[in-house]
């Protein structure tokens, strides 16, 4: 408890406090594919400043000494949403969604991102660092703009607000939208063309409003940045005809700056996402036809869509049942699995471990993040074995250079129910 | 077990593993006519594969029941387990594999399946597993529902799921009849059915029944309406059990004609089933102080509970669980998609397992199904941490021989053991790894699923004709 408090306290001074060095430990995700053994690492004013074998260690340095373990960068969730829910089945405590909302394009999540979250101390634990936050698109095809988010303990932890918008444009869009895919896409062009309208003159769009104008002003404002390409859009399909048509949006809006949201087909179409390049954020195992877009599903997408040259980060996506970030590394060690059975199509280890770290980040435009590299964010785990093992877990959680705690809500129902048998007094006593 | 010896006698035959009378009214003549349930009207048509003797060798064994061998040997014969040692005869002729570095163990059996019931393409035609219409839809069988070509079935058997129990979903606070299936393809839901196994009885606490039908203005729309409705409904599932067992009585002694006998009401003849001990309660329950009620309640009208499902909580009681000879079917570590699961922590498993219960690790999943010894090993993991010493060996229970327990099929399968079907799983690496994948699946001895070769990977209908059949899943 005490050694909790401490922690805690630690957590929430301020990141210049501390020069910290990791040492001993085995070193991976760096700019070589090998791992670097015994390895030690340097962080100073939240920022990585030395990595390798043989560094020194700074005087005054805190050490955390990693022998016989892993050190890895922080697990970058691709999509996930902690923070922006408690309990997802219970309405006033997930802010995911606005069904009944006027606004959709121009909704921004970022206010609904709660650091207490429970979710973010459990995702924590689990070597997750950051995550992009996607928000739901239930009324409309647009759900509006997500957040990057850190998982620090303590401080403003919406890294980048309004970090791309998001559309839907498969059945779910379809839904949306009124029923079918064509309108769907009608839809989405004329959304942006009514931005473009906007970003002409927002006066006379908001004066000279015709009756087939849809949008609301905040939205169409919203859309500019999409579609002059100072906003990524993240654009949820599964099958490979949707991502073509997604694809072909760039011949009317030549600045979309696309991130493809599922694509469990993309492989049937892995060149020419490859060749447009856009990037892909699946979550890679879910291999049944559950849906009539996404008959194609097979563990060997990934796999495919890295060979042709797609940048893929993983992420959680609706069909995942689980939907925690934290398993988001085993998911990435199936990957690796994948490239063992007969015929399949997988990862090596470094690119597994690429995609659930620097490739997500870089997907966001997140290059400083994600790799264990001078001049990189102090984004950084200790495992206590393999990451990507099922039975390994974090001894140590560092997001921009601050030491976190690594325990939640979790742990202390554990600890008040580890050795039930033995009870002086009703278990509420406890903690 | 109960006193009734009439009842039993006329319901036993229902779902116990010895081949069914004829029923007994379609005799036309001898004794006095009696009239009775028929015992099995759906009966499985599943039939063995031609398997040839198998020899695997030099292989790291979990046996399914705790125990380990380093180098061992396992023979598969006739479709059983023949001998499993350190090394085994081999007869001539047997087909022999050299697993040196590589990992046996038997099938998995997922306790918690809608797979057939819910099938992918996942669309509202071909949603069938809640008949939501009233809380108590006992007469319901999930294996009416069962589409044999559900895609979902070919994933799971790539995984190493041998055996898998079919339960209609928790809308309801009686939900129905489970089935527990062969992962063997068929043209039938009765081609895939267990020979033998005992049909379940799906009930369900918490949110979801109170939920259902209290947002349609009628009960249970809460906890305590829940309880309730239960215990109203098991008090006239004993009236009836009273009736046929006074009409049996009557019946033996000659004193009842068939017209005396009690109208068949189905609802309460699986309650029947239940009450007479040969149906298995599977029981959807989230949290502790729910299945402390339900506990209390099977004693009540005397019943007994087999298993609870996604007992999130079972952690909290895992000693009552012990004590009452109930399992826990339970996820590694979901939690937080909804309040009844909030307090889910990884180590559950771990605790009902010190506490000396059944911990059975389970899916309620299709996409789940395909790694359960993924979600076993970060049970296992997490218990490790918290100071339990829970061996590999040990935790594979959680997965074959407890699930195989709390379907009653324990004397089939769940091990590797003489006598038992040949269920068997060989990896390319330690199970409990992710980097480990099942190489072949072995059902009754004949090989179902081999990972190299295409023709060992089965295709449904479904997915004939359309982009990624038959792919490497």
């Amino acid at each position: 408890m005490k050694a909790l408090l401490a922690l805690l306290l630690a957590a929430a001074a301020p990141a210049a406090a501390e020069t910290i060095a990791i040492t001993g430990g085995t070193v991976a995700g760096t700019l070589s594919d090998a791992p670097i053994e015994g390895g030690t690492i340097v962080v100073r004013d939240g920022r990585i400043v030395a990595v390798g074998r043989g560094v020194a260690v700074p005087a005054g340095a805190t050490v955390i000494d990693a022998t016989g373990q892993w050190v890895t960068p922080g697990i970058f969730a691709g999509m996930a949403y902690m923070g922006i829910s408690e309990v997802d089945g219970v309405g006033a405590t997930n802010d995911r969604g606005a069904e009944k909302s006027p606004f959709s394009a121009a909704i921004d999540i970022a206010p609904g991102i709660n650091p207490a979250a429970n979710n973010i101390a459990v995702e924590r634990q689990g070597g997750v660092t950051r995550s992009a936050i996607g928000p739901n698109a239930t009324r409309e095809i647009f759900g509006g703009q997500g957040a990057v988010i850190s998982l620090a303990a303590a401080g403003d932890i919406v890294t980048r607000p309004r970090a791309f918008q998001y559309v839907e444009l498969g059945e779910a869009g379809a839904r949306s939208a009124g029923g079918s895919r064509p309108v769907a896409f009608l839809n989405f062009r004329n959304a942006l063309q009514e931005a473009q309208r906007y970003a002409a003159s927002p006066v006379r769009y908001t004066d000279g409003r015709g009756r087939d104008d849809l949008l609301t002003r905040l939205d169409a404002a919203a859309l500019v940045p999409v579609v002059e390409g100072r906003q990524q859009l993240i654009v949820h399909v599964e099958r490979a005809q949707d991502i073509r048509n997604v694809l072909a949006l760039r011949r009317e809006f030549p600045k979309l700056r696309l991130i493809l949201l599922g694509a469990r087909e993309g492989w049937l179409v892995a060149g020419d996402i490859a060749a447009a390049k856009v990037p892909v954020i699946t979550q890679p195992m879910l291999d049944n036809p559950n849906s009539f877009e996404a008959l194609a599903s097979t563990r060997n997408n990934v796999g495919r869509l890295v060979r042709a040259g797609v940048v893929v980060g993983l992420g959680l996506i609706e069909q995942d049942a689980s939907f925690q970030a934290r398993n988001l590394p085993n998911y990435a060690g199936n990957m690796v699995a994948q490239a063992k059975v007969p015929g399949g199509v997988g990862l090596t280890w470094a690119e597994a471990l690429r995609s659930v770290t620097s490739a997500p980040a870089a997907i966001f435009g997140m290059g400083d993040t994600g790799s264990l590299a001078s001049g990189q964010r102090g984004d950084i785990v200790v495992w206590d074995g393999d990451p990507l093992e099922l039975t390994s877990a974090p001894t140590a959680v560092l997001i921009d250079g601050v030491r976190q705690p690594i325990t939640s809500r979790q742990t202390e129902l554990r600890d008040r129910y580890l050795g039930l048998q033995n009870q002086a007094a009703p278990l509420q006593y406890r903690r | 077990m109960r006193k009734s010896v009439v009842a039993a006698l006329l319901f036993t035959a229902a779902c116990s593993s010895t081949p069914p009378p004829k029923t007994a009214s379609s005799k036309p003549s001898g004794p006095p006519e009696i009239v009775s349930i028929p015992a099995d009207p759906y009966p499985s048509t599943y039939r063995p594969f031609p398997s040839v003797t198998t020899v695997i060798q030099n292989a790291n064994i979990y046996d399914g029941k705790g125990g380990k061998l380093v180098g061992g040997a396992v023979r598969l014969e006739n479709g059983k387990i023949a001998e499993i040692g350190q090394s085994v005869a081999v007869p001539a002729g047997a087909q022999v594999i050299d697993a040196r570095g590589l990992w046996v163990t038997p099938g998995i059996i997922d306790i918690h399946s809608h797979m057939g019931d819910y099938p992918a393409p996942g669309v509202e035609a071909n949603s069938d597993g809640n008949e939501a219409t009233s809380p108590n839809r006992s007469e319901v069988w999930a294996e009416h529902s069962v589409w044999p070509q559900d895609p979902q079935f070919t994933r799971a058997l790539a995984g190493g799921v041998t055996t898998f129990h079919v339960l209609p979903g928790s809308a309801n606070l009686f939900g129905g009849r489970g089935v527990t299936l062969r992962n063997v393809l068929g043209r039938t839901a009765q081609d895939m059915k267990f020979p033998g196994a005992p049909a379940s009885l799906k009930m369900a606490c918490g949110e979801n029944p109170k939920r259902v039908y209290g947002s349609k203005n009628q009960p249970p729309a809460t906890r305590m309406g829940n309880m309730a409705v239960n215990r109203q409904v098991w008090s006239d599932a004993a009236i009836y059990k009273r009736k046929w067992d006074d009409y049996g009585k009557r019946a033996r002694a000659g004193t009842a004609k068939p017209t005396d006998a009690p109208r068949r009401e189905l609802s309460n003849d699986t309650l029947m089933g239940v009450l007479n001990g040969d149906i298995l309660v599977q029981n959807h329950c989230y949290r502790a102080d729910e299945m402390a009620n339900v506990i209390a309640m099977s004693k009540e009208f005397g019943y007994k509970v087999s298993a609870f499902h996604h007992a999130v909580e079972a952690y909290k009681i895992a000693d009552l669980l012990k004590q009452n000879d109930i399992c826990a079917a339970i996820w590694a570590d979901w939690w937080g998609f909804k309040m009844e699961s909030y307090d889910g922590i990884r180590e559950n498993a771990a605790f009902v397992d010190a506490a000396g219960g059944c911990t059975v690790i389970h899916s309620d999943d299709a996409d789940g199904t395909q790694r359960l010894n993924q979600e076993a090993a970060k049970a296992m993991a997490a218990g490790r941490r918290a100071g339990l010493p829970i061996t590999p060996e040990h935790a594979w229970t959680w997965l074959s021989l407890n699930p195989a327990k709390g379907l009653g099929i324990a004397s089939q399968t769940g091990s590797l053991e003489p006598g038992k079907r040949a269920d068997v799983i060989l990896w390319n690496g330690e199970p409990f790894s992710v980097y480990s994948r099942p190489e072949k699946v072995w059902i009754d001895g004949a090989v179902m699923y081999d990972w190299a070769d295409p023709a060992k990977r089965p295709v449904t209908d479904f997915e004939l004709g359309q982009p990624g059949r038959g792919d490497t899943k």
